[in-house]
């Protein structure tokens, strides 16, 4: 039997209507539902105190610590690589086999669970190389998995930069170095600054990878060969353990909060940035 | 002045560039080296294909974690893939251009949301409604599936967005001055020109739910059984790594390392495909 057009036209919009909204609906409400528990045991004390009885009570000040200094540290390693891979890939070579094996190896990089960067990082980092648990070693293996991200969006702005400007550069008697130096990268800095943003982001939420090389110490550290607990694996810690509901609702908002900001930028950014250019 | 001369500077770049393979090598090497040798001396077999997994008593069997990965992943392609597609196909043919630049902004932002959040809410919000309406413990195949379904959402809307973007406008012209309408025109042509990016994304989103380890570990419950039904409590091959990392050694850690590489193989099999598909991605023109 065939149905009249108009009619699988109308149910059809119906369904994508339902699947769309639904969606929607259910990823909004993860954010207000942990927002609304969250928030109210959010306030300056929470934030600037220490955690007491493991977390039962008190604040979180050396997680938020922990958070910042992590992805800090993966991100300064991260980037120089990420760009320099970007800048060969786009302005120094053709197309061959040799960047074909690049690109499969980011693309493999990026799609391997964080379990598996906490494995490797916990027995190459942290035994291996006799790191121990220590922001070091959460933050190096960071830094391999947000590689992938930083070679990507970096390659995308650095392509984006008109092919004239190159031209105009290259007709003056600037060497490639010069023009990366001077034209290229200056131009495509927003766009590099989005991935980086992007990277931060994820390292932020990022728990698997981090609990096995960076530990969970509450302790402030002193330096980098301190253990540490981002606001991530203590937010999975006092869950999980069932330490203390409320200071978990209050950890996971902060936590949303200050990811929903680093996203976010990385978005103002990268429109502005797309609006330059056109 | 003059630091470095320009064959100086490609080299270098060269070398950097090669940093993110040898990252992959070097991961591998390290996780085979650790993992491999405990496969050997236990026995392939033996590890992939029985079902006692009692660390104390030096048995490894790995079996119903594979089962059970297997099903969480299969539950959550069940749950994700059709949502997923739906609403890419909606945001790009019946949407207006202005709603989609913001919707898929905040849909991919959603993506940022760390995974022990997801979980969380799965522990708090859908177990409760799982066990009053269903029975069972709650923590469960089905709520992991659900959980890991949602989880995956971002992925597959955003890559599927981009490959139903890049089918050439004329197609659907063309499509719709036949007299086709919009519905004709999604499934007869939209659907057909896009599907290698839509099967890519799928792929994708299998690959971030087979790996998927904090919100399992806290959804899935995390008893070692072959499940029976949904309602099951089951542990992941994720999940049995995570759980018992902290505190193993000797043989058992090794075994550990041997799960991490049953997982690493898969995965790369299944990015391998999905890079594929998306190369198989028409052009715009």
């Amino acid at each position: 039997m065939r149905i009249h057009p108009r009619y699988t036209q109308f149910l059809a919009v119906v369904l994508l209507w339902t699947a769309t909204v639904v969606t929607l609906g259910i990823l909004i409400f993860i954010i207000f539902f942990i927002l609304e528990k969250g928030l109210p045991v959010v306030d300056l004390n929470f934030l600037t105190g220490k955690p007491e009885d493991l977390g039962r009570s008190g604040g979180i000040f050396p997680t938020i610590i922990g958070t910042i200094l992590l992805p800090l540290l993966a991100i300064a390693i991260a980037t120089p690589l990420g760009v320099f891979t970007a800048v060969y890939l786009t302005e120094y070579t053709r197309e061959s086999k040799v960047t074909k094996i690049i690109r499969f190896g980011t693309d493999c990089l990026a799609g391997i669970p964080s379990i598996i960067f906490g494995l490797f990082g916990y027995i190459f980092f942290v035994i291996t190389l006799e790191m121990g648990w220590s922001i070091l070693s959460g933050g190096l293996t960071l830094a391999v998995m947000v590689l992938p991200t930083i070679i990507r969006t970096s390659e995308e702005a650095i392509k984006s930069v008109p092919k004239s400007y190159r031209e105009v550069s290259f007709s003056l008697g600037a060497t490639t170095w010069q023009t990366v130096k001077k034209v290229i990268l200056p131009n495509a800095l927003p766009g590099i600054v989005t991935g980086i943003m992007l990277s931060i982001g994820r390292s932020i939420g990022e728990t698997a990878a981090v609990i096995f090389t960076a530990g969970s110490s509450l302790r402030i550290p002193t330096s980098i060969f301190d253990s540490t607990r981002t606001m991530a694996v203590h937010f999975y810690i006092l869950a999980r353990e069932g330490i203390s509901a409320e200071n978990a609702y209050g950890t996971a908002a902060t936590l949303i909060i200050s990811v929903l900001i680093v996203n976010l930028s990385a978005y103002w950014l990268m429109n502005r940035f797309i609006a330059k250019r056109s | 002045m003059k630091l470095l001369s320009e064959k100086g500077v490609q080299r270098i770049l060269m070398a950097t560039a090669f940093s993110a393979i040898s990252a992959l090598l070097l991961i591998a090497l390290f996780i085979i080296s650790e993992g491999l040798p405990f496969i050997f001396s236990y026995g392939l077999n033996e590890f992939l294909f029985s079902s006692n997994w009692e660390p104390q008593a030096g048995k490894f069997g790995i079996y119903p974690m594979i089962v059970a990965s297997l099903w969480v992943t299969f539950g959550a392609m069940v749950v994700g893939a059709p949502l997923g597609v739906a609403g890419a196909l909606f945001l790009t043919e019946y949407v207006p251009k202005a709603i989609m630049r913001i919707v898929k902004p905040t849909i991919e932002l959603l993506a940022a949301i760390p995974s022990v959040v997801y979980g969380f809410i799965g522990v708090m919000v859908l177990a409760p409604i799982i066990r009053e309406n269903l029975g069972g413990p709650g923590l469960s195949l089905l709520g992991a599936s659900i959980i890991l379904g949602i989880m995956i959402l971002p992925t597959i809307i955003s890559i599927s967005i981009d490959s139903i973007l890049a089918v050439p406008q004329s197609y659907r012209e063309g499509s719709l001055a036949l007299g086709a309408t919009i519905w004709q025109t999604i499934h007869m042509v939209t659907i057909k020109a896009s599907k290698s990016g839509i099967i890519a994304s799928i792929i994708l989103g299998m690959g971030r739910a087979i790996g998927e380890t904090m919100a399992v570990i806290m959804i899935a419950g995390n008893s070692v059984n072959i499940p029976t039904s949904a309602l099951d409590s089951v542990r992941t091959l994720t999940a049995n790594i995570a759980l018992e990392m902290s505190y193993a050694t000797g043989m058992h850690r090794q075994a550990l390392f041997a799960t991490g590489v049953v997982l690493f193989i898969v995965i790369i099999i299944l990015n391998s495909i999905a890079s594929i598909a998306i190369r198989k991605r028409p052009v715009k023109k």
